[in-house]
């Protein structure tokens, strides 16, 4: 993707790989919630504030499973 | 018998050996550098013992080859018994897994952090003024009793009881399999007894719930119950206690540590990640149940395979540094509580119990050290851990 167009990032879990270790829940919580089951899920859309956006990336490099993937994305305007 | 001591690690690997008791790791970064699995005939069918990170993780997603029916390697295969879901494979391995999930998911698992608190201060209050104790014997090894009690509904009274059966089932099993039999039938009739109890005026405990499951519209049997207890109990105790015992040794050998996590409690949750790459618990094991090749090393059917995930946890290709202990590391992948579909089903409870003891113990204790002249004993075999962490407190110690 070119630098010019505006992008953003999203984050995703890939649930047939995520096996419930949590790790995205306690290193990322503002995106990343588990389900009863403890299940990692996404919050929201998943898209991750600028700000966020070194937890994303240690949420991705953490995760034992490799289930969490971070996307960049055209930012919808 | 005695156990003849290791002479060629490659092709004759013993678990169980001194050496290997006295530092894995050690036993791990030599056989790195000549193959990438060791092999060893001592075991019933033969045994492999992978190093590497990769392979590791590509034997625990195979369940096509290797099976999860036995998981110890001993001489002699042991007698296939019931433990679901750990001892089981897919299909039946879902259901029963499935089933206990919820009640171990991060927010469940969390409403117990106040009872584990209380247990921590509890255990500290009992040792106000000590100048010397034992952060295993004293404390570490209580955590999880009274943990793993609280959440049965059963009496901690009954700590004592669980702690033999545990130490018959691992250790004690070792040097006589009977030993280990003979704990499985009194932990059955206890859990029975439990069992009944609950059926007629249920509570809100994991007996109770068990005891009122259902499985595809059948309730669960006494078997599968017991099975299941039986596990919560061995999988539950040992495996935690080991840890907090490692990560307090480890604060006691390496003063820099205790020093830098006392002065930065927020480093804890980095803290207790890295402590549990480096000192995990946990060894699984394998039977192959059809010949295949995994990183061009080939496994053939009857095998036994010693499934080290502390070894991956050491993997140089996976970690830099993977031998050093480095309280910050925030790249840190570790598959301390397994991987695929087994991954330790109470790996939130194990994580809380060591958070809130390290925390708890810190606030009282924050400057200690090893006794010189004192010994410390280590586990054999399969789980690892101090059972004794002699140290000496320091008081009014205040250093800059």
């Amino acid at each position: 993707m070119s630098d010019t167009v505006p992008s953003t990032h999203v984050v995703s879990i890939n649930h047939d790989r995520c096996q419930g270790h949590s790790r995205c829940c306690s290193i990322a919580p503002q995106l990343f919630d588990s389900d009863d089951l403890g299940f990692g899920v996404v919050r929201g859309d998943g898209l991750v504030p600028e700000d966020l956006l070194d937890k994303a990336r240690l949420v991705v490099a953490n995760c034992p499973e490799f289930a969490v993937t971070l996307k960049r994305i055209a930012k919808a305007e | 018998m005695p156990r003849l001591p290791v002479t060629d690690w490659e092709h004759d690997f013993d678990h169980f050996d001194p050496e290997w008791t006295r530092d894995p790791a050690r036993v791990w970064a030599d056989l790195r550098s000549t193959c990438p699995v060791a092999t060893s005939q001592r075991f019933e069918g033969g045994a492999y013992l992978p190093l590497r990170y990769a392979d590791i993780y590509a034997i625990a997603y195979d369940t096509d080859h290797f099976s999860s029916q036995r998981i110890v390697v001993r001489e002699q295969k042991q007698p296939v018994k019931g433990m679901p879901p750990i001892t089981s494979d897919p299909p039946e391995h879902t259901p029963s897994r499935r089933i206990l999930l919820p009640a171990f998911s991060p927010k469940e698992i969390q409403k117990h952090e106040q009872r584990i608190r209380a247990i921590c201060v509890d255990l500290l209050d009992g040792l106000t003024n000590r100048r010397e104790l034992d952060a295993a014997v004293d404390y570490a090894q209580n955590v999880p009793v009274y943990t793993i009690a609280h959440m049965l509904g059963i009496d901690a009274a009954d700590g004592d009881l669980f702690r033999k059966w545990i130490y018959d089932l691992g250790t004690g099993s070792v040097h006589d399999p009977h030993v280990g039999m003979q704990a499985l039938a009194e932990l059955a009739a206890y859990f029975r007894t439990h069992i009944e109890q609950r059926r007629l005026q249920p509570s809100d405990d994991l007996i109770s719930f068990l005891a009122h499951a259902e499985i595809d519209g059948e309730p669960l049997t006494d078997q599968h119950i017991i099975g299941a207890l039986t596990l919560l109990l061995a999988a539950g105790i040992e495996t935690t206690w080991s840890a907090i015992g490692s990560a307090l040794w480890h604060l006691a050998a390496h003063q820099e540590d205790r020093r830098r996590l006392v002065a930065q409690p927020d480093l804890m949750a980095t803290a207790i990640e890295e402590l549990l790459r480096v000192y995990s618990p946990v060894t699984m094991a394998r039977e192959v149940v059809q010949d295949t090749v995994v990183g061009g090393c080939p496994y053939a059917k009857g095998g036994q395979v010693l499934l080290s995930y502390p070894a991956a946890n050491r993997d140089p290709e996976k970690f830099e540094q993977a031998d050093s202990v480095v309280i910050d590391r925030v790249h840190n992948p570790h598959a301390a509580f397994g991987l695929g579909r087994h991954r330790c089903l109470g790996s939130n409870l194990a994580r809380l119990e060591m958070t809130i003891a390290l925390e708890e113990w810190l606030k009282r204790i924050p400057e200690f050290e090893l006794a010189p002249d004192k010994e410390v004993i280590w586990s054999e075999g399969q789980l690892r851990g101090p059972r004794t962490v002699p140290v000496i407190v320091r008081t009014g110690d205040h250093e800059g």
